[in-house]
């Protein structure tokens, strides 16, 4: 009782893979999106007597925001003053990640984070320098959720030089590397241009 | 079908255990084969009719004989815990088996200390307490919630099981009543700035777990979900309050949510790079594979359990689709050569899970049953195959293909995948 495999047949339009570029990410999803057409949506809108605004909540100060606006995008918005070295680097990551993810950044036992191994078909494991898109994901979450039993513990020095060193055993930086808000963004990553935006939109033909 | 005939582990009860794997055990009588076991049912001692009942109280308990539990093998800080789907009726994820995927740890959040702030692309910046979020307009609906990694174990051609639970292989799906503020309602509030096509939704977890998301999806149905199965949302669910995006993948729907950024961009985090995206195969990976597609699982019979005689049996199990209302699921009893149309147990309603039933006059013998689920998109959830043909046999994230269950003439019920590939 073996099934037949179905062949699918894809149409020219629904294989038209967009390119995920520097800076087209975002437009990228939502040009791919843009007709998808919504099936079934549930919004229910305010009645039609209700206030433009209803005021509930205050207003969020400078310094309030400052507070928890603690995240890191692509283009270096977020990153912080301060900077690191390879060197400073190591020494941090042999107190606070080693137990972890192993003496060279391979052996584990949680995720593997250094390799080099060209990506073909599919990627092995998800390492730095194998399929992290993006340098300035690295502080955004080692800033955030490292390490994992203490996050938040490392200063933005010793987060920059982890930085640092983890590129330079990813064969991305060279080993007199200074990692800092200028130079995070500017890192060009191996899987940079690996990835592409989902534009499957539902249908009876788009089993992709 | 005379015992007789049968072979001895026709008389044996499968015992779930906590590893979801299913060890053996003796059945005493026939309505045990078919019920799967997780403890041993305590024996009634007394007669009901003659000793008073116990009194009124002020919180309810499950019936002594009737204790599912989450499967949770591998507790850890970044972990997770799956929905007994074997075990469940209707629709409604009782809210303490509702499946938890956390990656830091559950925070212990009191709702008087918790505060959202909205602010980036937006005229008024602005900070909530959860007695303000409260204080507006709500809206009430049900919608599944599934993990994208749901269905993993059954996707490797080289590694297909045959003793899987439907727990096991499915359980990160969950179905509640969700109540809430839309989050349109907020960001009018707020006033978004002409330009802003993305947010940023950020956790107060130990994680600090955040995603991007379309601003286009979170004007359409998302909401700031603090209500599960009319009570306060669970710690597990994102207590006091989580982004909710109705059909989305699971990690999306940042719990425990402390900050709204409105943006330009998406932020790139590493739940949207590193981890939650498709390797296709063919040297690129998707990213931003928010929609759950159409889906179908048979929750009865499944391994676990043992069918004891031939005859009328009714096959159940649950359809969902993240783009809307499923309009069909199909039954097929002989491995896919045929197919006959389910009854579907309304309300079907949209981006929820719908439950299907076919009743089946089994003969005894071999058979390999399976469900197909239609959408209203018309998108009907693939076989294996297709999507070996599409992504490659190792791709992560989002197996919403078929899935079979073999029912040997014993009566013995397995995964059957490997029978079709």
């Amino acid at each position: 009782m073996r099934q037949a495999v179905v062949v699918i047949i894809l149409t020219a339009a629904s294989v038209v893979i967009i390119a995920c570029g520097s800076e087209d990410a975002g437009s990228a999803y939502l040009s791919a999106t843009a007709n998808a057409g919504e099936v079934g949506g549930t919004l229910e809108g305010l009645p039609a007597h209700a206030p433009a605004r209803f005021g509930f909540g205050a207003e969020a100060s400078e310094t309030r925001i400052a507070m928890w606006d603690v995240d890191v995008k692509p283009d270096g918005e977020g990153l912080p003053t301060g900077s690191g070295t390879v060197s400073v680097g190591e020494q941090v990551y042999m107190v606070h990640c080693v137990a972890c993810h192993g003496p060279t950044g391979v052996e584990g036992p949680n995720d593997r984070l250094v390799g080099t191994e060209p990506w073909e078909d599919y990627p092995g494991d998800r390492t730095i320098g194998g399929y992290w898109p993006y340098a300035t994901t690295l502080y955004e979450f080692i800033s955030k959720a490292m390490p994992q039993l203490t996050p938040g513990i490392l200063s933005p020095d010793e987060i920059y030089s982890v930085i640092a060193y983890l590129l330079y055993l990813n064969e991305i930086v060279p080993e007199d590397a200074i990692i800092d808000a200028e130079s995070l963004p500017d890192i060009q990553m191996p899987a940079r241009d690996r990835f592409v935006v989902d534009d499957r939109i539902g249908g009876p033909d788009l089993i992709r | 079908m005379p015992h007789a005939e049968r072979p001895s582990i026709s008389r044996r009860a499968w015992v779930a255990t906590t590893s979801g794997v299913v060890a053996a055990g003796l059945i005493k009588t026939q309505a045990d084969a078919v019920r799967l076991i997780a403890q041993e049912a305590p024996a009634q001692t007394t007669d009901p009719t003659k000793i008073p009942g116990r009194l009124t109280s002020e919180l309810g308990r499950r019936a002594s004989g009737e204790q599912p539990r989450r499967l949770a093998p591998n507790p850890a800080l970044s972990s997770s815990s799956r929905t007994p789907l074997q075990e469940l009726m209707g629709i409604i994820t009782p809210a303490d088996l509702h499946f938890e995927r956390h990656h830091a740890g559950i925070p212990e959040i009191l709702a008087d200390n918790h505060e959202l702030l909205v602010h980036g692309m937006v005229d008024r910046p602005m900070i909530f307490s959860m007695d303000d979020l409260k204080r507006y307009p709500r809206v009430s609906r049900i919608h599944f919630l599934e993990c994208s990694g749901n269905g993993g174990a059954v996707y490797r051609p080289t590694n297909m099981p045959t003793e899987i639970t439907v727990q096991a292989m499915d359980g990160l799906l969950s179905t509640s009543e969700w109540t809430g503020v839309p989050v349109s309602t907020i960001l009018r509030e707020v006033g978004v700035r002409r330009g802003a096509s993305w947010i940023l939704a950020e956790g107060s977890d130990a994680a600090v777990m955040a995603r991007s998301i379309p601003l286009d999806k979170v004007m359409d149905d998302a909401l700031l979900a603090f209500g599960q199965n009319g009570e306060a949302i669970r710690p597990e669910q994102g207590y006091p309050v989580r982004l909710f995006l109705p059909g989305w993948e699971g990690n999306s729907q940042v719990k425990w949510l402390r900050r709204i950024e409105v943006t330009d961009r998406p932020t790139m985090t590493r739940e949207e790079t590193s981890k939650y995206t498709d390797p296709l195969g063919d040297g690129t990976a998707r990213q931003f594979s928010f929609y759950m597609d159409a889906k179908s699982v048979i929750t009865f019979p499944s391994y676990g359990y043992a069918l004891p005689d031939q005859g009328w049996w009714e096959i159940r199990g649950l359809a969902w689709s993240g783009r809307g209302r499923i309009t069909g699921v199909e039954v097929s009893t002989d491995g896919g050569q045929s197919w006959v149309q389910a009854a579907l147990q309304g309300p079907i309603l949209p981006k929820a899970t719908v439950r299907f039933r076919h009743l089946w006059e089994w003969d005894g013998r071999d058979a390999l049953i399976l469900s197909r689920a239609t959408d209203e998109t018309g998108y009907v959830q693939p076989t294996v195959q297709q999507l070996w043909e599409a992504r490659g046999d190792r791709t992560s994230y989002h197996f919403n293909h078929q899935r079979p269950w073999k029912v040997a003439s014993d009566g013995v019920v397995t995964f059957g995948l490997g029978e079709l590939v």
